[in-house]
This record gives structure tokens, sequence and C-alpha cells, in this order.
């Protein structure tokens, strides 16, 4: 039990401090463009830069897929390098940033309908073949072992008591009676948030990409989450929303309660986005901004560049383990929660207490 | 810059392929893992139950074997018991039977040679009866000779008769 307790205050210490750390860097611009090393890494991109040597960029160029005013545009965004290509470039600042642009007649910068292969999109299509691959491999197991030649071992037995630490802890628990219904996408959501995490904490090429730190990612996720809440939601539930049992001043005239309610179904969901998104991304900055030190003080001495560096690396290593916590805990709590949100959809008629 | 703002694309592709996970993995991954993990579960409890079962019935046959084996050594000692018995019975018996035999047999030789005594008494009696008449008729015959002597023994005989009588 005491063990317990001082792991929480580990945890709950290490929290404040990245969030600190996440805080704090902002101020640490120097020479060196950390805004462009930090948010270059956080923002999408069209291609995936994997590492410069010297003046050799290697990087992957993506397919861009572009519907302009001109129709349908399919190339590598290696032709975008020199700049104008088929009337679409590279937005630099103003309100499309670093995003395909196209002038309209007007001359104004417009964006076209832009369903790319983004580095966040290989990426996510990547960490889903590997979702898929290790999930569906498991299931094969199943498939190929009876029943009768007892538990898994290693890899499939690690997936296992993750599948069920989820089912039955998470999914069971929070959602109550009719619970199964729920649980393929419960655990979906978690592996898919796990996997996306991890993989993005993995500094070189098939992961290192910022997809859960991406708020269209968390928001796809949160409203899949919206939908399963209130889709099969029960009359009870309902109820209570518009109609909730308060003094009934406080409904009628002004429905100041049923407002509310009303927007605790959208603020639900939106705390979920915002929850996973700030923090995946808050992680990756910090780690960034931390490794960001060894080039700025480059530039005040040997010394201080060295103790720095040791300072970095340490803290650096130190990020990225806490990080990986993080990215258990943010797909547990993204489960969690979502969980919790569809156990109070399923809200019977309290027969029981009355 | 659009940290905040969803990108349409990015948005586009992860209903996509998060749509395609969820399809594959909600009808070919978990459910199997889940079932299979429930199979196994009612597999071990079924197990526990049979052998839970198997060990009250290996402890039954233990007891109905100790069982058997109490009754026949009952069994062996009620027979033993019942066999000392018997035999005893039919010793005493015999030995009843033989004292009787004996005893009854004794009665009839006593029997036997009470008569037979009797009847060699008698035979006795009636040859010295035989015997001392033919001597008291060689007796008289010879001394029957002179009357005097007659009577004198008359008279001797008839005192005689008397005292004896007496």
């Amino acid at each position: 039990m005491k063990k317990v307790r001082y792991i929480w205050t580990l945890v709950l210490l290490m929290v404040f401090t990245s969030g600190f750390a996440s805080a704090g860097t902002s101020h640490e611009e120097g020479e060196v463009d950390v805004n462009e090393l930090v948010f270059g890494h956080i923002n999408d991109a069209y291609s995936w830069h994997i590492v410069s040597i010297g003046d050799t960029h290697v990087t992957i160029p993506l397919p861009v897929i572009v519907k302009s005013s001109t129709g349908w545009h399919v190339f590598s965004s290696e032709k975008l390098n020199e700049g104008e290509y088929e009337g679409l470039y590279i937005a630099e600042g103003g309100a499309y940033d670093g995003k395909i642009v196209e002038r309209n007649a007007a001359g104004e910068e417009v964006r076209p309908l832009d369903i790319s292969i983004t580095k966040n999109v290989l990426a996510l299509i990547i960490n889903s073949a590997i979702l898929v691959w290790i999930i569906l491999g498991c299931a094969r197991w199943y498939k190929k072992h009876p029943v009768e030649n007892g538990a898994p071992k290693g890899g499939v037995g690690m997936i296992e008591s993750l599948v069920l630490m989820v089912y039955n802890d998470v999914i069971k628990a929070c959602i109550g009676p009719d619970y199964q219904k729920y649980a393929p996408y419960l655990l979906t959501a978690f592996f898919f948030v796990l996997v996306n995490n991890l993989m993005g904490l993995i500094p070189f090429f098939p992961g290192g990409a910022n997809v859960t730190g991406n708020i269209a990612i968390t928001l796809v996720l949160a409203l899949f989450t919206f939908f399963f809440t209130n889709a099969f939601a029960t009359k009870e539930y309902w109820k209570e929303v518009f109609w909730p049992e308060v003094p009934v001043w406080l409904k009628a005239p002004i429905p100041m309660m049923p407002v509310i309610e009303f927007f605790g179904l959208f603020t639900k969901p939106f705390a979920l986005m915002i929850r996973l998104f700030a923090n995946i991304m808050a992680g990756h900055a910090a780690i960034l901004s931390l490794l960001a030190i060894i080039f700025i003080t480059v530039k005040i001495g040997p010394l201080i560049n060295g103790t720095m560096t040791f300072v970095s690396v340490a803290f650096g290593i130190f990020m990225t383990a806490l990080e990986v916590l993080v990215a258990f805990i943010q797909a547990y709590v993204f489960t969690m929660l979502s969980a919790v949100f569809i156990g109070l959809s399923r809200v019977k008629e309290k027969e029981e207490k009355e | 810059m659009g940290l905040l703002t969803p990108d349409p694309g990015l948005l586009f592709w992860m209903v996509v392929v998060f749509g395609i996970v969820f399809f594959l993995l909600a009808k070919f991954g978990f459910p199997v893992i889940i079932k299979m993990v429930d199979d196994r579960k009612t597999y071990i409890d079924n197990s526990l139950k049979a052998a839970r079962e198997a060990n009250a019935q290996l402890a039954n046959v233990k007891a109905e074997g100790e069982k058997i084996l109490t009754q026949a050594r009952e069994e062996q000692a009620r027979i033993l018991k019942s066999a000392t018995e018997t035999r005893d019975k039919i010793i005493r018996d015999a030995q009843d039977k033989a004292r009787l035999e004996g005893e009854r047999l004794m009665e009839e030789m006593k029997k036997q040679i009470e008569t037979e005594k009797e009847s060699a008494i008698r035979d006795i009696r009636r040859q010295v009866a035989l015997i001392s008449v033919g001597v008291a008729e060689k007796v008289i015959r010879t001394k029957l000779a002179d009357g005097k002597e007659q009577t004198e023994l008359i008279s001797r005989l008839v005192d005689e008769m008397v005292e004896s009588s007496k």
C-alpha cells in the first residue's frame, strides 16, 4: 500500500515537472530556431524528413492529393521543393502556413481540398497496420491453439493481459450490464491510442510522428466516443439531460439546467480530445526542447555546452521514460473516460433507490 | 499556427483509417481474443469441477473400500465366533450325549447284572433246594428207618420252622 502511494507521488511529481518543462520551453528560443525545430516536428508535413547530414537531407517524399479549382492533382511532394507546381505551392506564413495553397482569381491564398498522404497520414497508416498485425496475429494464435493447451506466453500473453485489463477493469467496471456491445470500440480505441503514442516516441523513421498529438486525430476519436455515448443512450439519460431532477425554477421557464446538461454532452468528448492532444503534443515538445538545449548552448562555449549536453541528455532520457508512462496512461485514461461516459448514458430508471 | 485547427485532409484519412482498423479489430480481433479467454475460463472452471468430483469420488471409493474391509473383518470375526460356538456346542452336545449314553448303558448293565444276579441266585437257590431236597431225601431215606428218630426229626424240624418263622 505504501509503495503504491510512493509510486503515485512520483507519477504526480513527474506530471507536474513535465508541465513546468513544457511551459518553460517557449522562453528558450535562441539563435537556433527552436520554434521551427519543435513545431516543425509537431506539425504535419508533406514529406517525411528523416535526417540531415551536412547539406544532404534524407527525406521520404509523400504523395500529394489535391482537388484544386483546376481539378485533381496527384504528384510527389518532391515537386514542391522547387516552388510552385501545377499552380500549387506551400504557403509560408499567413493563415495556411505550411499547407498547400493556390491563388484564386482575386490573388488571395485559398486552400484546395487537400487529402494528401502527409507525414501524419503515413504514420497513421503504418501504426494502424502494426496494430492490426499485432491484434490479428494474437487472434490467429488463438485459432491455432485449442483451449486445452492453456494460456499464451510471450507477446500474445502480454497483449492478452492488456486486453483483459482494459476489458475487466475498465469496460466491465465502468459501463455496467451491457458492456459487451461497447467492448470492441473501447479496446480498439485503447490499443489505437497506445500504439500511436508509443510509435511517436521512437525517434526514427517508422515512428516519431506526432500522430496522437494532432488535434484532427483526437477529434475523430472523441467523435467516435460521442457517437457511441449518445447513439445507444437510454431514455433516462435523455430525461436527465433535458428534464433533470432539480428544483423546477432551474429548468423552467428559463431552461438553465437543461442548457448546461446539453452543453455537457459536448464538453465531455471535447475534454477527451484536448486532453490526449495536449498531453502527447506537450510531451513531444518537451523532449525536443530539452534536446534543443544542446544546440542552443553551442555558442556559449564548450564547457557550458558540455555540461548542458549532459543535463539535456539526462533530462531527455527522463522525459522519454516519462512519456512511455504517459503514452500508456493517456490511452488508459481515454478508454476509461469513454467507458465512463458510455456508462453514464446507460443509466436505468432508479427504481431501487426510491 | 494551426495547432488547434484540425486539418481536413488528416481528418478524412483518420476517419477512413480508424474506421478500417475498428472494423477489422472489432470483427476479427478482439471478439476472438475475448471469446477464447472466456472459453478458457469455462474450460478451467469445468476442469476444476471435474477434478473436484474425481477427488470426491476417489475419497468415496476409499471410504467404500474401507467400509467393505471393515464389514468383511466383522463378518470374519462373526463367522469365527459362530464357528467356535458351533464347535463348542457340538462338542458339548456330543459330550452330553456320550455321558447320557454311558449312563444309560451303565444302567442297563446294572439292570442286566441285577437280573443276571437274581436269576443266578434263583438258580442257585433252586439248585440248593434241589440238592437239599436230594440230600434230605437221601438223609431221610437212611435215617427214617427208625420210628423214633422219625419223630425226633419231625419235631426238630417243626421247631426249627417255628424258630425261623419267629
